[in-house]
Order: structure tokens, then C-alpha cells, then sequence
């Protein structure tokens, strides 16, 4: 019988998020499918401890490649590894997260596999009788819905927007085998070195994944000014984020950027203030759980896609909630 | 030092219409312009080859009507554009469009380089890149926002990934494919609008390419689109003024209380 498979990923021997939002996921199809539902991670080092909490998030199985030369995400390494356990195994689907990792590896596999892929998706589900993979993802700019599904070819994969599902309860008595595999070293491609990394500023790392991110645009009209949202997204256990005209006029950097030609987000709140809204960063936003804006401007466009919008002068307004905030959370004590 | 660029036309505004029978774009009486985010892998195209030589060749596998966007980029500066078309290749999803692209890239010439844009703006998947890449076992980086240094035959970049800059070096031929903090795209110059107008595109259908039909077009594509919603644009949301002292206590008061109900404080 075919497994579902979802891709595990870690960040400096811990388990990231998006591996258990995931296995919520996987959870759903693997009991529609009546199938054991396995996470499998490609890395070293990681402890038995430590890959029991996928099982306790829903895995039926661990499977871990486990192999220093998978310590760092190297596309044709991974790509090869995953390709062969592919072929092996014949998973029935695989799902990954819509992270620089998946979206490098999955149409890197797909291709190997002959596979079709779906990037981003926000909505999975299994066909009833042909019982494949309906995948559902917001596309051109998130103006529509589309359902896609590939009837001829397996595994069915997909990418996953981070966010777009919450990690099922940790529940301890779940039990399950964990598996190491050992890499063979004909899938070592030691073509590309990775020479580094060069952290992000503090409080930035992970604005894909992050729970709140707090927006400002063009209406901030300076850099300095960024600092009562900073404050605002620090009370609210948040990341900051900014328009293109933000960026362009070198309030924040580059990897701050939310929007078509930035990053695409899902946060579970998503808090702007002297944003407008156009069609380019709404359609990194749209499928954010929440959306609260703050503009003067009654007819602005980011009014339409709100949750929650004020009406009036961000920077009377900002303040007072961050006061208020301060208030609420001394009295919560 | 030959790079080569793929790039992609698409409708100008996220305003498309869609054909729900075929679940495809309708492409009739839309503005098409070159994907914006290809313009920034053009940029950093050209700006190699202004410091190691060499020559930029443009391709896209589009309708005849993509000419127009490849004339533009010659138009900025590539020296060299090529146009992928046949009614076969119509319907292709990542898979079958990389699988073509790859063909016809290695049909075209030799090259140490090819740069895509991190994703189209219709399409939006990001899958072409890499998946050129898988076609052509090449080396690949994604997601690149700076090319470090160029030399004896490796190209060291750094890519956005979620904890910060990831520094890569990478031997040629290799794939890369930027995002917008590469490079500011230049404008298409007097000189380069003359040039475009009289410059003749080489153009290869599919019995010029070593292809197989069954893996292009519509046919050859893994995917099918079963059914297009239009989700609701507007949220229906509660909006509140915040004019006067009071006024704005007030609007700040609710949105508290909006925040504790949905347990974001
Ligand atoms: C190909 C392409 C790609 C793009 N990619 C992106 C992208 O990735 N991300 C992106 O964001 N944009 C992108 N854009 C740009 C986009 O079209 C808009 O120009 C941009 O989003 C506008 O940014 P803004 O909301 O900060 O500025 P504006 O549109 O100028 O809005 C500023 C708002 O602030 C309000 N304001 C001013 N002062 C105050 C005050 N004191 N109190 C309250 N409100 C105030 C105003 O009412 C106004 O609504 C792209 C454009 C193109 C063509
Ligand atoms: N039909 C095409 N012709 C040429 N290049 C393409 C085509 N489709 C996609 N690309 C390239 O692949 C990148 C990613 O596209 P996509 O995977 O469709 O989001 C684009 O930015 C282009 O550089």
C-alpha cells in the first residue's frame, strides 16, 4: 500500500514548524485514503527524542535519510536521495513546504519522476473513487481558485503555503517506528559548495512563517517612524514587513518585501498601517487569516480586503495602541 | 561568456479572464508585457556580460505574438532572441514547459549561464527554473539576490532563504534564478529601439526540436486544471473612524476588543 509522505525540515538540529503543519495536512488525507501517513527528513544528526515529536504530531512513521552531507540543503543531493526513495517506496503523495527548500526540491524531483506538481497550495482533499490528490492554490495574484489534479502520474505532489494550517495538538501517546536510512554515496552530487550564511537582522528570519507580521507603506513616510511599528509588532509577538515603495525607498530591506515581487504570506494576523493596497501586495497577503489596516483614507483599497479597518491618522492611531497594548497586557498579569 | 535568459509574456494587470470550460487564460484583449520579475533576471544578464563579454540570448516558448515581448529585451540590450512556438506546445504546465524550454535551450547553442525570473506572475509557480535545471542536470541556485564574483569557470551567489543570505558556489554551466534585489532593470534605450525594430528573431517549432510529442503541450503536461473558483475579494470586514479624541479611543478600544475575541493578544 502507498504511503503519504510529507517533507520534514530542520534549522540548526531543530525541527521548523512547517514540518508539523504538514503532518495536519497529511493527517486528513492519509485517513481519507485509509493509508499510514510517514514524514521523512533528509538531514544529520537530529535524536530519536527529537523526530518523536513528528509521530506525536500525527506521523505515523519517521523515515530519516541521515547523512552529514544532507546537513545543508544542496539542491542535487537532495533531489537524488529523494528521487531514489521515490522510485523504492512509491509514496502515493508527497507534500512539502512552499519554503525555499520545497519550492527548490519538489519540481527539481517532480521532473526526475515524472510527476506533476502544484506550488502553493492552500486546500487539499482526496477524489472520492479515482482517490487522487485535489489540490487547490490561489493563482494570478490570488484573483482565483484554481483545482488541479494529475490523473496519470505518481506520486501526486504538492507544495504547501507555510501558515496555511496549525500543527494537530501534541498528543504523547501516539507511537510509531522511527527509521534511519543510509544515503548511498552515488546521490552525493559535490558539484555546488555552500560557503555560508549570513544571518537576517534580528526579528526578521521567517517572515513567511511567522504568526503576525506588521506592515507599513508609503504612509509611514520615514525610516524612523518604522519604530513604533516595530513596537507594535514586539507587543503582538510579530515581524515586520513593508510595501515595495517602502523597500524602494530604503526604510527596510529587500527580504521585508510582501508582495508579487517580494514574499507571499499567510500569518494567522496580518496588521498594516499607510498601506493602500494595490492588486501587487494584495496578492501576497490575500490569504492571511486575519487583516487589520490602518489608513486615512476611507476609499482605500486595502478597506476591501479587511477584517478590521480604522479609519484615521497612523500615527495617532499607532501609538495609542501600543499603549493600550502595554495597558491590557500589565493588568492580564 | 553565453548566458541565456528564458522569459516569459503575461497579461499586463492580475485583471485576467479565465475560460472555465478549459480552465485556461483568455488571452484575447489583454495588454501582454514582458513578467516583470523576468526583467530583473535580464538586468543582471546584461550586466555580466558588460564585465566578462560574451552575449545575451533572450528565448520564450509563447504564441507568435511573444515576439513582441523578446523584440523588448532586445531592446534593453540582448544581442540575440528566440521564439519557441507551435500549436503543440499550447497547454503546457511546469513539467512540459521546462521540458521544452531544456530542449530548446540545448538546441539554440552552448552557453555558461541561464538566468529565469523566481516566478511568473500568471502562472506563479517558480517551477520552470529548477525544473530546467533537473532537464539539464545543471548546477542550481534559486531564489538568487546577488552575484557575488565570476571567475575560472564558477559563479558564487547568494540566495534568500528563510534564516538569512545563504552564500553558493557554483561551477558552469549553471541555472540561476533571481529575485528582485538582484538588479534595478534598465530602461530600453533609443539605440536599442532601433535596433529591436529591425532585428529578425530566429523562431523553432516543435520538428526543429528533439522532442517527443507526448511529453509537450496540453498532452505532455502531468497536471489538469479541474475547476476555477473565484474567491470573494472583499472580506465584509468592520471599519470604524477614528476622528477626534474620542473618536479614536474608541476605534482603538474596538480593535482590542476585536483582537482578544480572535485570541490574537
Ligand atoms: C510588477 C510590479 C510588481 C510589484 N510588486 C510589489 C510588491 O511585491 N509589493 C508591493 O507592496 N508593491 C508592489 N508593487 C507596487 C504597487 O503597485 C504599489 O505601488 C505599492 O504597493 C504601493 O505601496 P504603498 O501602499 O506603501 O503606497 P501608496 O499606494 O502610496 O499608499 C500609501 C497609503 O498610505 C496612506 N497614508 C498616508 N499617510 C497616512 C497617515 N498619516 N495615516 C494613515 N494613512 C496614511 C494613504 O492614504 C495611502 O493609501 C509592484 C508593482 C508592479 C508594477
Ligand atoms: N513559456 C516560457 N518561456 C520561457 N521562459 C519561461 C516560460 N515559462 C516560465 N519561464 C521562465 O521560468 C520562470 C518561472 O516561471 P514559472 O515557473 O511559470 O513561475 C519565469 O520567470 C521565466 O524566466
Amino acid at each position: 500500500m502507498s504511503y503519504v509522505w510529507t517533507l520534514a525540515e530542520q534549522s540548526h538540529g531543530r525541527l521548523r514548524d512547517v514540518s508539523f503543519e504538514l503532518l495536519s495536512r497529511g493527517r486528513i488525507l492519509a485517513d481519507k485514503l485509509d493509508t499510514k501517513l510517514c514524514s521523512l527528513l533528509l538531514s544529520s544528526g537530529l535524536a530519536d527524542e527529537t523526530l518523536r515529536e513528528l509521530i506525536h504530531r500525527g506521523a505515523d512513521e519517521v523515515y530519516m535519510v541521515d547523512d552529514p552531507r544532507l546537513d545543508k540543503f544542496v539542491v542535487e543531493t537532495h533531489s537524488n536521495v529523494l528521487a531514489d526513495l521515490v522510485r523504492r517506496y512509491k509514496p502515493h503523495t508527497i507534500l512539502a513546504a512552499a519554503t525555499s527548500t520545497g519550492r527548490t526540491l519538489m519540481p527539481h524531483v517532480a521532473i526526475k519522476v515524472t510527476a506533476g506538481l502544484t506550488a502553493d497550495c492552500t486546500e487539499l482533499d482526496i477524489e472520492e473513487g479515482t482517490r487522487l490528490l485535489l489540490q487547490t492554490r490561489p493563482a494570478i495574484g490570488g484573483n482565483i481558485m484554481a483545482t488541479i489534479k494529475s490523473p496519470h502520474h505518481w506520486p501526486q505532489m504538492a507544495t504547501v503555503r507555510p501558515k496555511s494550517s496549525r500543527p494537530l495538538a501534541l498528543d504523547t501517546t501516539r507511537v510509531g517506528n522511527i527509521t534511519r536510512i543510509a544515503m548511498q554515496d552515488v546521490h552525493h552530487d559535490a558539484r555546488v559548495k555552500v560557503l555560508g550564511l549570513r544571518p537576517y537582522e534580528e526579528g526578521l528570519a521567517g517572515i513567511e512563517e511567522a504568526d503576525v507580521v506588521v506592515a507599513g507603506g508609503k504612509g509611514m513616510k520615514k525610516a524612523d517612524n518604522f519604530s513604533m511599528l516595530r513596537d507594535l509588532a514586539k507587543q503582538l509577538g510579530g515581524v515586520i514587513g513593508g510595501t515595495r515603495d517602502a523597500v524602494d525607498r530604503g526604510w527596510l530591506s529587500y527580504p521585508h518585501q510582501i508582495g508579487l515581487s517580494g514574499k507571499t504570506i499567510s500569518p494567522k494576523l496580518y496588521m498594516c498601517a499607510g498601506v493602500s493596497g494595490s492588486i501587487q501586495h494584495l496578492a501576497g497577503i490575500k490569504t492571511s487569516e486575519y487583516i487589520v489596516a490602518i489608513n486615512q483614507d476611507p476609499d482605500a483599497n486595502i478597506f476591501q480586503v479587511a477584517d478590521f479597518g480604522i479609519v484615521g491618522n497612523l500615527f495617532e492611531v499607532v501609538p495609542l495602541i501600543n499603549a493600550k497594548l502595554e495597558a491590557y497586557k500589565k493588568e492580564d498579569k | 561568456m553565453n548566458i541565456i535568459i528564458p522569459i516569459k509574456q503575461v497579461p499586463e494587470t492580475s485583471d485576467v479572464k479565465m475560460d472555465k470550460e478549459t480552465g485556461t487564460m483568455i488571452r484575447e484583449g489583454v495588454v501582454s508585457i514582458i513578467n516583470p520579475l523576468d526583467l530583473y533576471a535580464i538586468e543582471a544578464g546584461l550586466l555580466l556580460k558588460e564585465q566578462h563579454g560574451g552575449s545575451v540570448t533572450v528565448c520564450t516558448m509563447g504564441p507568435p505574438a511573444a515576439a513582441k515581448a523578446l523584440k523588448e529585451a532586445i531592446a534593453m540590450g540582448c544581442d540575440e532572441a528566440v521564439l519557441f512556438t507551435d500549436k503543440r506546445f499550447a497547454g503546457a504546465d511546469t513539467w512540459a514547459t521546462s521540458y521544452t524550454l531544456a530542449a530548446a535551450i540545448k538546441q539554440v547553442g552552448a552557453f555558461d549561464l541561464i538566468i529565469t525570473g523566481e516566478r511568473a506572475t500568471d502562472g506563479d509557480t517558480g517551477q520552470v527554473g529548477p525544473g530546467i535545471a533537473a532537464w539539464l542536470n545543471l548546477p542550481l541556485a534559486t531564489y538568487v539576490s546577488r552575484i557575488e564574483s565570476l571567475n575560472a569557470g564558477r559563479i558564487v551567489v547568494e540566495r534568500l532563504v528563510e534564516e538569512g543570505y545563504q552564500a553558493l558556489d557554483l561551477p558552469l554551466p549553471a541555472l540561476l534564478t533571481v529575485v528582485k534585489a538582484v538588479s534595478s532593470p534598465r530602461l530600453p534605450t533609443l539605440r536599442g529601439k532601433k535596433k529591436a525594430r529591425a532585428y529578425n528573431l530566429r523562431t523553432l517549432a516543435a520538428v526543429d526540436l528533439p522532442v517527443e510529442d507526448a511529453k509537450i503541450g496540453l498532452k505532455g503536461s502531468p497536471t489538469k486544471v479541474v475547476k476555477i473558483d473565484y474567491p470573494k475579494v472583499t472580506r465584509g470586514g468592520v471599519m470604524v473612524k477614528a476622528v477626534g479624541e474620542e473618536g479614536l479611543n474608541n476605534a482603538v478600544d474596538s480593535l482590542l476588543d476585536f483582537l482578544k475575541d480572535k485570541k490574537l493578544v
